[in-house]
């Protein structure tokens, strides 16, 4: 068996499972329920037809302008403070791909772990959500964030920092996304995580012609709660291949775990020099 | 001008009537330094006006794909590298017994706090929901797995620590002879703490930059960001001390006696062993960051050239530039090795935050009118409360720093 798929077996025993959420712990997991299962969405481009209806969708159910379908021309659209999921269109060796984006829901999310008011946060469930409240509008989430989703609200005197929100009521109410619900070619799918995964694979296994045999998500930044398969490569549909595997946390873990040493141990150091040193210095005064 | 006038309030005269003595200016009003900056500060006002209406992007060119530009990068970031001579002098003065660079010390802590004192009102600038600051310090939510998180509140308390340390000054400066007795006892505890405040958030500047994994260049990317930040606030805090000591004596001379003027000699070159010091354990550090990380290969594009220039042209070249200065033992050598040292860490700084991020983008930020206008304003703003100070507390020379009960 190969690395690969030694490491896909192991994500599905016990084992990896329980040591999986022990090392994603974070102090809420740490009292309460035990997390649920993260849902998520599964984005198969090679059924997508281009038709926007997600996009016009997804306005709706936020309160968000019509979008502009104006620049509808190839090549890759950002999202913007009003436009959470712009499709785009890719030119790409396997022909013309049209391709939903928005915001992954990492499992591991950097713009949360950069949140100091934890206004960016990883729900239970699996979405990250934004709280207007608690937001100082610092902007550190745009900086973290390795697909640049967070968007700020640069002319606004009271701005927001917008983003793909996983419609939270909807799921509330056990409805999914108002993106999902108006696709009419079932490109976008909902459901839990781990059933997406398996499907994913599942299609790209049956269909090596019309799939390149990656599911993007699955590893990639630690894991996303959005997936994406494609019959072109993920860096000609516009998504970045080169983020590596590890969970974007963990690159301030090591320095997080320092501070309280060191908060502790310096001032014990310090003043342990400063009695030494007392001997034949009065110090002066200030 | 006496030196009287600054060491405490005369019998009879009221505090009141003190205090608002004391608020008006020293000296002529229309000296060239204040012809240039008073408009500067003006215009930053009116700047910082515009910004509150109508939102960030009335007065700066931050972007989706820019969203720090330079009132954090230059303004923060590189501002407080420059603060880190306090906290070095003070732990060398107050916890090893280095006698030799006290009657600096206090000059050192009152630009620390200052320069703390106006970055943090910069940042409040930058901030899109300002008022909402409150909220990692009351609890409301702690972020407590955010570098910023740390960051925050060590800056805050640095900045309390500061203000303690500097207090003496102030409580000679109101005659207040028993709080000056209790605020000197808190000295030494101030200084401990606000090194291992400094320690922290020096580094966790550079943490901050951990998370923009692939949108720094490598060549200034490394997980060593937080012990690069830290090692060369060491030597931006020196190379600060001694370009503005330099300046202080001869504007304030007034203010400085024969017998400090020519301590102040021996001092800047203390100052300037340290910075030699922590520029060698620095450009060893970046060579095995290059080394380890591989990057040899990207030393041969125009990036490579551009950090080369930084490393080379603005730390290895000035170290040298000290060396000679010290065993020539002079002065504009060594302030000229400070100016050139300050220059190679706001090309650092500037770096990490804004020119190699998002090295990949085809159209860059460049910094609007107005986003300088605010950070010469503040700049400004800062030199005119420390002149205020200076003018009328025991700062600088043999007022500082002596008990005169
Ligand atoms: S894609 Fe970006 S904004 Fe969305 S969860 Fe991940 S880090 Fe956060
Ligand atoms: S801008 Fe708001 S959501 Fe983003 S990191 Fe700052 S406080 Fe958190
Ligand atoms: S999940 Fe909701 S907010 Fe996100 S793209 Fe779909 S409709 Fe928009």
């Amino acid at each position: 068996m190969d690395r690969r798929g030694f490491l896909k077996l192991a994500a599905l025993t016990p084992i990896a499972v329980v040591a999986g959420e022990a090392s994603a712990s974070k102090p809420e997991s740490a009292s309460g329920p035990p997390p649920t299962e993260f849902v998520g969405m599964l984005i198969d481009t090679t059924r997508c037809i281009g038709c926007h209806a997600c996009e016009v969708a997804c306005a709706e159910e936020n309160g968000l302008p019509y979008p502009d379908l104006s620049r509808l021309g190839p090549g890759e659209r950002q999202a913007t403070t009003t436009e959470y999921t712009p499709v785009s269109l890719f030119e790409t060796s396997k022909g013309r791909v049209y391709a939903k984006r928005a915001c992954m829901h990492c499992n591991q999310p950097a713009c949360a772990s950069a949140c100091l008011c934890k206004a960016l946060e990883k729900t239970k469930y699996g979405p990250v959500v934004w709280h207007e409240d608690r937001c100082m509008g610092c902007r550190y989430c745009m900086i973290a964030c390795p697909f640049d989703v967070p968007k700020f609200e640069y002319d606004k005197p009271i701005p927001k920092i917008a983003k793909c929100t996983f419609c939270p009521e909807r799921l509330k109410e056990g409805r999914p996304p108002a993106c999902v619900e108006a696709c009419p070619q079932g490109a976008v799918a909902f459901g839990s995580r781990r059933q997406l995964l398996d499907e994913a694979r599942r299609r790209v296994a049956e269909s090596p012609d019309r799939y390149e045999p990656v599911v993007y998500g699955d590893h990639d930044v630690g894991g996303t709660c959005v997936m994406v398969i494609s019959s072109a490569r993920p860096d000609e549909i516009g998504l970045r291949t080169d983020l590596g595997t590890r969970p974007f946390p963990e690159y301030t873990r090591e320095f997080l775990y320092a501070v309280p040493i060191v908060d502790i141990i310096l001032p014990v150091l310090l003043f342990g020099f400063s009695r030494a040193m007392a001997h034949g210095n009065d110090g002066g005064d200030p | 001008m006496s030196a009287k006038v600054a060491t405490g309030r005369g019998p009879g005269q009221s505090a009141l009537s003190f205090l608002l003595g004391e608020l008006k200016p020293k000296g002529k009003l229309l000296t060239p330094f204040n012809v240039i900056t008073a408009p500067i500060i003006l215009a930053g006002i009116a700047f910082i006006i515009v910004r509150f209406a109508k939102g960030l992007g009335a007065v700066t060119n931050l972007s989706q794909e820019f969203p720090w530009g330079i009132w954090i990068g230059f303004d923060v970031v590189t501002g407080v590298a420059f603060a880190g001579g306090a906290y070095v002098i003070t732990v060398a003065v107050y916890v090893f017994g280095i006698k030799r660079f006290h009657p600096i010390a206090r000059a050192t802590v009152l630009s620390g706090f200052l320069a703390y004192a106006f970055y943090t009102g910069a940042l409040m600038l930058d901030l899109g929901r300002p008022w909402n600051i409150v909220n990692p310090i009351i609890g409301n939510e702690f972020g407590v797995n955010s570098v910023m998180f740390l960051v925050a509140w060590h800056f805050m308390l640095y900045l309390m620590a500061e203000f303690v340390e500097f207090s003496p000054a102030i409580t000679e400066w109101l005659g207040l002879k028993k709080v000056r007795r209790i605020a000197s006892g808190l000295t030494l505890g101030a200084v401990i703490l606000g090194f291992t405040l400094s320690f922290l958030h020096q580094s966790g500047l550079g943490a901050l930059f951990l998370l923009a994994k692939g949108k720094i260049h490598p060549l200034w990317y490394s997980e060593f960001l937080p012990v690069q930040f830290l090692v060369s606030s060491v030597f931006a805090g020196m190379s600060m001390m001694i370009v503005e000591g330099s300046i202080s004596h001869r504007v304030f001379k007034h203010r400085v006696d024969a017998e400090h003027g020519a301590a102040h000699r021996d001092i800047l070159f203390g100052v300037a062993k340290i910075a030699v010091g922590a520029m060698f354990a620095y450009l060893g550090m970046q060579g095995i960051v290059v080394i380890h990380g591989a990057h040899a290969g990207d030393l041969a594009t125009g990036w490579g050239a551009w950090w080369l220039l930084e490393v080379v042209g603005f730390v290895a070249v000035p170290m040298l530039v000290f060396a000679a200065g010290i065993r020539r033992r002079s002065v504009p050598t060594i302030v000229t090795a400070s100016v050139l040292t300050g220059l190679g860490i706001i090309l650092n700084r500037l770096n990490v935050s804004v020119i190699a991020f998002k090295w990949y983008e085809p159209h860059h930020y460049v910094p609007a009118i107005g986003e300088y206008v605010v950070t010469a304003a503040v700049i400004c703003a800062e030199i005119w409360a420390f002149r205020w100070i200076v003018l009328r507390m025991p700062v600088l020379g043999r007022d500082a720093g002596e008990v005169r009960e």
